[in-house]
This record gives structure tokens, sequence and C-alpha cells, in this order.
């Protein structure tokens, strides 16, 4: 049967050895072909030597949500080909190095095995042991490329691009990528059924992940110093917005730079860095993931009690504990939203796509100081670290960021005495001043107890009082996040809420439910603390299923604890085994869950 | 008390200092330590110090972590900006404030246990990093608000209120310091305020990171024969090595100057710092020797106090950041945010 634009593929791969190179450039020759695509990278925690997978899933409806119903296997990797091989789903293809003889244990008669001796050719094609190496996986790139129909062009193209100034590099690119077509051509059918068009869906789109989009929120909110300590899976936001930042903020005549980059000795002092930046009045925010949220609970507790803005980005990895770095999950939901000692609350921000990555990390800002308190944004590894096809990122040049209430030298010279804390206004947030300005506006920041004036206190009625005020700010900031995203279904029967990066495969689900007569509503949460219109959503559905991807069900937690929504209605669908959510998972949950309601239902009648 | 108002009397010969302001205008809320604590010595040096120096008090950034000397960043400079952080968490803190805003005058003030055994990382990676700042150490051995435990700094055979001796050998800030960089380090005495303020001073206009460590007796825990932290036992080791005098850079030089020992280091602002009465063989500018004369000083029992070390030609970190002049905390938007042409221009890239 063909399947033309609909079809997953994987490549297994030995890490280290050239393999993201060419992935890469099968995804990017894919959304140049104008054909919806995603790629997720399923990466050890290694440098080189270990088992390392991609995979690509087309599809021309636009569910590029995980899948793992793989059509084709390229399998490079002789460590993991039996696990391999049998991951084809059946009528599927594999592609294999027929250098060597295959091992007749190891084949399948419903798989159509494609032999294309790699290593052989390139040994015989290039002279240095390492090229021989990396070229044998891009050789598999034009193999793909006769197999599936991708335009050969577009790929001569990108190579022009990224070799340009490195010639010898392209020649080799070109010829091993040749190597491997020419093969293909001369010895299989082709294309195969499952193949690629050309389409338009991809014109106004970009190709970006979601830490490159967070580092250019950053950037365009104005943020000037940024503190960090090198954790997987966030590295990759600071790596950007250096980049970013030596671009766009650099002086091109004095190489002097509107901005610093505060490599930290720890997750401690990064959010100590933040915090002091952001004390003294700049925009400021730090990148970390699970294990750094850990080490900063003890200042965010201080950042929330003495109302300083700060910005965290999370990028959610496997916990707990070390757990797995370079997997993906929402295990940081709960401890973002509570962070720190004693009573505090937080606002989260959960994106969902690169593209929400840029403009929630813009919003972030404008919230902590808007809210004069730390601000979470909520990424995982799945959404920051692959390339996803996004719409193309938009900036309104009237935009001004909003600082939030600062008094300036000419507010404190007319202001007959000034209290950090009082008076508040109608989100209960009082005005507050940097060093530096004037002398009227010096006051004792404090993490210990204070009053309403900022002073030292131990009394109750005194202490309180602050407390109170700042649980009144937290729930005032419920109307300035970004609102959730609601979509309703003619003849729904229930409801479905989810966050973050579950959207695309529960949105997909939703679509599978619908076919087999099952309709839901769909809500997705973008804020922390919840819109009213989450709790409207919840109590307008029953069941409602939240589906995410931790153990603990995290999002149905914080659900429960901060609506006042019957707890037995929410229903949980998870999946947090690390890699990215599929739509089968989620379809599967909720029937399993819904026959099993009915068959309850049944027996009590 | 500190929520106890302290009566602002002046004394109509108190001498104003060029911003019309004096001694009392440096001063802050009443201290609530213990009578006789060295930390309040310290205190009342650092309201000279500033003075002295013609501060503008709302430029200063008095920052601070937890204990006892934490606490008085509240009795010194009222019209400062003052932070009292977390424990150990102070450098990270003054990192942040300094890297927002480089005008800013950084003070920041910590205790042994805050920085030598919780802190002591950061206290490290700021001196790593020379952040422009003072950062003084209110070294007296002890754990105060916990009620007398040791604390890392802590001598070896030192003996607790309770007789009881400490095993594990101590921190040296002084020695720790040297090692990975420092650019200013100094030792001083709370008893002696002649010595401690020019080293303020000079601290205070040191481009980048000046640390000084001062033995600041604990009358409540640490002030009982056997603690090497007291006022008689420092009084009766401490050596002189290097009695500093700190000229800003407006005074005539040639007033002060005495022949014979001395020599001079001038800063970047043009101030200088003179060491006079050095021994012969002692070059507070040459970090391997300055090393090695504290290490034979130390073993035989003695303090050296005085401004032991200073590198005026040490990278301080706006200058390793090659950040703008101006403060980035005074930066525009518009020089900021690079706009929306430059966003598609860029995004042409992502495809």
């Amino acid at each position: 049967m063909t399947r033309v634009n609909d079809f997953a593929f994987k490549l297994a791969n030995v890490n280290g050895t050239g393999s993201a190179s060419a992935n890469g450039l099968l995804m990017q020759a894919i959304f140049r072909m104008g054909i919806p695509v995603s790629g997720k990278n399923l990466f050890p925690s290694n440098i080189q030597g270990l088992p390392t997978w991609y995979e690509i899933r087309v599809n021309k409806r636009g569910y590029t949500a995980r899948t793992s119903d793989y059509d084709l296997m390229v399998a490079m990797n002789a460590e993991t080909y039996a696990r391999d091989v049998q991951e084809v789903r059946s009528g599927g293809y594999l592609i294999y190095d027929s250098s060597w003889p295959l091992d007749r244990g190891l084949t399948r008669s419903d798989v159509t095995f494609l032999g294309v001796p790699y290593a052989r050719l390139c040994t015989e094609t290039f002279a240095e042991s390492r090229e021989r190496t990396l070229m044998k996986n891009i050789a598999y790139v034009g193999t793909l490329a006769a197999l599936l129909d991708i335009d050969m062009g577009i790929i001569a193209g990108m190579l022009k691009e990224k070799f340009g100034k490195k010639p010898a590099l392209m020649e080799s690119n070109r010829k091993a990528i040749q190597l491997g077509y020419d093969y293909a051509k001369e010895h299989f059918e082709h294309p195969l059924p499952i193949r690629l068009e050309k389409m338009d869906a991809t014109k106004d789109s970009i190709l970006i992940d979601g830490n490159t989009a967070t580092a250019l929120g950053c950037v365009y909110a104005g943020a000037t110093v940024a503190a960090w300590y090198p954790i997987t899976p966030s590295t990759s936001v600071l790596d950007a917005f250096k980049t970013l930042c030596e671009k766009f903020r650099t002086d091109k005549e004095t190489g002097k730079r509107r901005y610093a980059i505060l490599q930290a000795e720890d997750e401690l002092a990064a959010i100590g860095m933040v915090i002091g930046a952001s004390w003294a009045g700049a925009r400021s925010f730090t990148s970390t993931a699970g294990p750094g949220i850990s080490l900063m609970n003890e200042l965010i507790g201080l950042a929330y009690y003495a109302e300083i803005p700060a910005v965290i980005v999370d990028v959610q990895r496997v916990g707990p504990s070390t757990g797995m770095p370079t997997r993906t999950q929402q295990g940081d939901i709960l401890l973002c939203a509570y962070a720190s000692h004693g009573d505090t609350k937080h606002i989260v921000l959960f994106p969902a796509n690169p593209g929400e990555c840029f403009d929630f990390a813009v919003k972030s800002f404008d919230l902590a100081e808007r809210f004069q308190t730390p601000v979470f944004l909520l990424s995982d590894l799945d959404i920051g670290m692959n390339d996803w096809v996004i719409p193309r990122l938009k900036w309104d040049d009237n935009h001004r960021p909003n600082r939030g209430h600062v008094l300036s030298r000419e507010d404190l010279e007319a202001l007959p005495k000034f209290y950090r804390y009082s008076p508040e206004d109608e989100l209960g947030v009082a005005a507050r001043t940097l060093p530096g300005v004037h002398p009227k506006g010096a006051f004792f920041t404090r993490g210990s107890g204070h009053n309403r004036l900022g002073g030292y206190t131990e009394i109750p009625a005194e202490y309180q009082d602050v407390m109170d005020r700042l649980a009144r700010k937290h729930r005032a900031a419920r109307n300035c996040v970004p609102e959730a995203v609601i979509e309703r279904r003619s003849k729904a029967t229930f409801g479905v809420i989810t966050v973050g990066g579950c959207d695309l495969a529960v949105r997909e689900a939703l679509d599978k439910l619908e076919a087999r007569g099952l309709v839901a509503d769909y809500c997705r949460v973008r804020g922390f603390p919840f819109g009213d219109e989450i709790e409207e959503f919840m109590h307008g559905h029953n069941p409602v299923f939240v589906v995410e991807q931790n153990r603990d069900a995290q999002l149905r937690s914080l659900l429960t604890l901060e609506t006042n929504v019957p707890k037995d209605k929410l229903r949980s669908v998870l999946a947090y085994g690390g890699f990215p959510l599929q739509a089968a998972q989620v379809v599967d949950g909720v029937v399993a869950e819904l026959e099993e309601e009915q068959a309850h239902s049944r027996s009590s009648d | 008390m500190s929520y106890i108002k302290k009566p602002v009397a002046k004394h109509p010969s108190l001498k104003p200092n060029k911003l019309g302001l004096t001694v009392r205008d440096y001063e802050g809320s009443m201290s609530t330590l213990c009578a006789g604590c060295g930390h309040d010595s310290v205190t009342a040096a650092i309201v000279r110090a500033f003075h002295e120096l013609d501060t503008p008090p709302h430029m200063v950034a008095k920052v601070s972590g937890i204990g006892c000397s934490s606490k008085t960043p509240t009795y010194f400079v009222s019209g400062a900006h003052g932070f009292n952080s977390a424990h150990g968490r102070m450098p990270a803190i003054v990192t942040g404030a300094n890297a927002a805003n480089k005008e800013l005058l950084c003070i920041g003030v910590s205790g042994d246990g805050d920085s030598m055994s919780i802190g002591l990382g950061q206290l490290c990676h700021a001196i790593r990093r020379n952040v422009n700042m003072l950062y003084i150490i209110e070294n007296n051995g002890v754990y105060g608000l916990t009620k007398g435990q040791f604390s890392a700094s802590s001598d070896l055979g030192s003996k607790s209120k309770k007789g009881e001796p400490n095993t594990q050998p101590p921190i040296d800030p002084v020695r720790l310091a040297l090692s990975i960089g420092a650019t200013f380090v100094a030792r001083s005495f709370s008893g002696d305020k002649d010595q401690l303020v020019p080293i303020l001073k000079a601290g205070l206009r040191h481009k980048g990171l000046a640390l000084v460590d001062v033995i600041s007796p604990c009358v409540t825990f640490n002030d009982h024969e056997g603690s090497t932290k007291s006022y008689v036992y420092t009084r009766k080791h401490q050596l002189p090595i290097a009695v500093t005098d700190f000229v800003p850079m407006a005074e005539e030089i040639t007033a002060t100057i005495e022949e014979g020992e001395s020599k001079s280091v001038t800063l970047h602002d043009g101030s200088v710092v003179r060491f006079r009465k050095v021994a012969a063989d002692y070059d507070p500018t040459n970090r391997g020797a300055v090393m090695a004369y504290l290490e034979e000083r130390q073993a035989s029992g003695e303090v050296p106090v005085g401004l032991l070390f200073l590198d005026k030609n040490g990278v301080e970190m706006h200058d390793d950041a090659r950040t703008v002049d101006v403060p980035l905390t005074r930066l525009p938007f518009e020089q900021l945010c690079p706009g929306s042409a430059a966003l598609d221009r860029l995004q042409d890239m992502y495809r």
C-alpha cells in the first residue's frame, strides 16, 4: 500500500559517529520539501560509543507527535541490531550495512531487508579512518533520498550552506551521499511505497529547538544578566543566549557587551546571582533542570519572601536524583509550583513548543517584575532539545517591557517616605526601589520576618499580614498568566486536560478517539496559578482525563489542591518512561479507563 | 534592638565630609550584638571608612549572609541599600548586583561560619571572578548565634568555653585567598581601628575583590583563656607586617610620606596605598614571597596583620566579561531588543 507523506522511520546509530549531522540533514530536507515533520533524538547520557536513535515522522495532516510505529529502520548499530529489527512494523523495511553477512537468526520474513555495503563503499572511497566512519552515516542519507524520494537538489543546497566555507568537507559529504544514493538506485526498487512528495505546508514555518527559542525570548525581553551552571538538557539555552548576544548585543566598534553571562560554581550561586542582579534592577534569568531546581530551593524562597523578580527556566528531564538526564519528563510540576521551605507558591508557565518558549520567555520577565517574584518557565527535554516545525516567530516593535512598580529618582524625590511593602496595588504588589537611585529609596531587604513597612518583625500579626498579601498576590496572577487553550468538539461527552509538550500527542489522540465515537473537549493548561477557565472546564466535564508525563500525576494533584473540583472526577493518563508522549498511549489510556468504567457500571446495575 | 530608633544627635564639632555629611550620617540602627562584641568595632571602622571616602550612601550595596556578623549591615550606612540574604550566599548576591550595576559600591559582610563553611565555595569563586567588592570576614572562630560550636577557622587545640579542644585544622582565609589568585588580601584586628580603617578604605577603592579577614573576638563564646581568637591572645600574638596608609587620590600625597622603609602602590583611581615599616624582606606585591612568609610566621604562632598582599593589575569581573561602560541596568530597551526586522532575518537561518 502506498503511503505518501505519512510514515515514520528510525535511525539506529552509535553516538559520536556523525549521525546527528546526517539525521538533522534528513529532517531539514523533508522540512524544506514543505512536509510537516518531526525529529526526536533519543540519545544516551554519553559522548561517544553508546547507542543513540533518531526518529523522523512525516505526516501530511500535521500529526507530528512521536510514534513508535516504524515503517523503516536504518540499523547502523550492531549492538542494538537485534532489538531494532524487532521494532519495525510488519510489512516495513530495514536498511543495514551489508559489508558483513547478515545474521540469519536476526531476519524477519515480514520485513524487507535492504543491504547497502556502507563500510566497504566508504573504505574504497575515503582514505582516512575517521572519515570512513563518519561518512558511513552520511551515505545512508543518499540511500534514503533514493528510496523515499527526497529532493537531491535540496540536499545539495543544504550541503553548500553548511560546508560552503569548507570545500573539502563538502566534497566528502557530497560523495558519501552519492554513494548511498547510487547504490540504492542501482539495486533496489525505488521509490518505496512509503515516500515523500513536495507539499506547501511549511512555507511560513521555521525549524527550531525550544532552548534556542527560549534564549531568543530572553534576548527580546531585554534580559542582561544570565547566571547558570551547565546541566543537561538546559545547557543549550545559555549556549544560544551567548551566540545571540554576541550577534545582537556586542558593540561593533568597541567589542563591548550589553550583557553579562556568569557561569556559576553551582546552581545555588546561579540563582543567587540572578536574585542579586534583579534586586539591583537588571532583567536576569537562569536556566537549569530538575537537579538544579532542587539546589535552588533555598534562595527561591528568599526571592519569594523578599519579593525579588527572577526568571528560572527549567528544562525538565527524568528524575528523581540524577535519573535519566537525556530523557524527557514532566516531573518538576509540583517542585516548581511550591519550591522552597515554608509557605511558598510560584508563577509557572508551561510552553508546549518552541513558539511558546519564545513567547512565554518574554512573558516570564514581565510577570516576574510585575509581581516581584520568581517565575518558572517549565519546558522539557523534548521541547528544548529537539527540532520542531513551528510557525515563524513574531515580534511587535511596539512591545515595551512591563517593569512593574519601580520608583524613579523623581518619584522618590516627591515621596515623603518610602516603605518597601506598602502601599499595595490592586494585585497585592508594592513599589520597589533600586540601589543607586536615590537616598530616600534605601531599605533593608531581608529573608527574615518582616512587616508591611519592611522592618524586622517576630510579631505574629505583622508576619501574617505580609504572608496573606503574598497569597493574594499569587492568586491575582491567575488572570495574568497565559490562558488555557480550550478546544471544544460538538457532542463531546468528556474532557481531557493536559500540559506542555503533551499537546500534539493528545490532540492527535482526540481525533483518533472521535473516529471511534469517543468525543472529548480539550484543555491545555499554560500557566499556574490556574485561571478560572480551567476550573470551569473541569466543572463542565465528567470525567476529565489528565494527561501528563510523570508517575505521580503531578498536574492532577495541583489541580485538585488549587481548585474546588472533586478529586474523583479527574482520571490520570500517565506516560513517564522518558520518551516523548505518543497518541497511542493517550488513546489506550483513555479507552481502558472508559471500558473499565462501563464494566463497573454494568456490574453495579 | 534594631527596631529601637537611635537618636540622631550631632555634635557641632563633627567634621562634615565633602558631601556635607558627618560620620553620624554613615551610622545605622542600634546594634543588637553582645556588649563588647568585636563586630561592633568593625562596624565603627566601616562607618569611618565610608565617611572619610565621601561615599554617597545610596550608592552603597551592603550585603550579608546569616550569622552575628551578617546582622551588622543594619548597623552602618542607613542610607544604603541593604540585603541580608541567606547563609553563605552573600557572594553570589553581590556578584549578581555588581554585574547588573557596576557603579554600586559593594560591601559584603560575612563571618567564619558564613564564609569558611557553608559559603566557602562561593567565597572562592567570588575571588576567582575578582568581583569588585570589599569582602569582610568578621572572624571569631566560633558559631555565636547557635551558641558556641567550633567553626572552620578555629585553630587546632583552641578550646571551647567548656574547655573542649578543637581537633580539626583551620581554614585560613588569607592563605586560601592568596592561593586562588586574590588581588587584595588583608588581615586585621577589630581592636585596632587605626589599622583597620585605612585597610577598609583601600579595599573599597581597590578594583576587584578586596578580602579583609578581621579577627573579631566573640565576648560571649570565645574570649576565654585557651581561645586563639580572644582579645588577649590576638593582642599578644599579632604581628603587624605592614602598617598601612591609604591616601585618596585627591589628597596631597607628599604630606604623609615618611622616608625609610615604605612601599607605595597606586590604585586605578589614582589613590595610593602605602606600606609603612615593612620588614626588609617583605614585598606585598609578590604573591609567592607573601605566601612563604605567612606560612613561616603562622607556624610560629604569630598572627601577621596588615594589608598583606596587593595586585592592582588583576582583571576585575566586568573587564573580563567586557561589559559596556554604562551599568547594564541603565541600558534602554531599544539597545537590548533587536526588533522584528532582525528576528525575520535571523529566522531565515532556521529554515
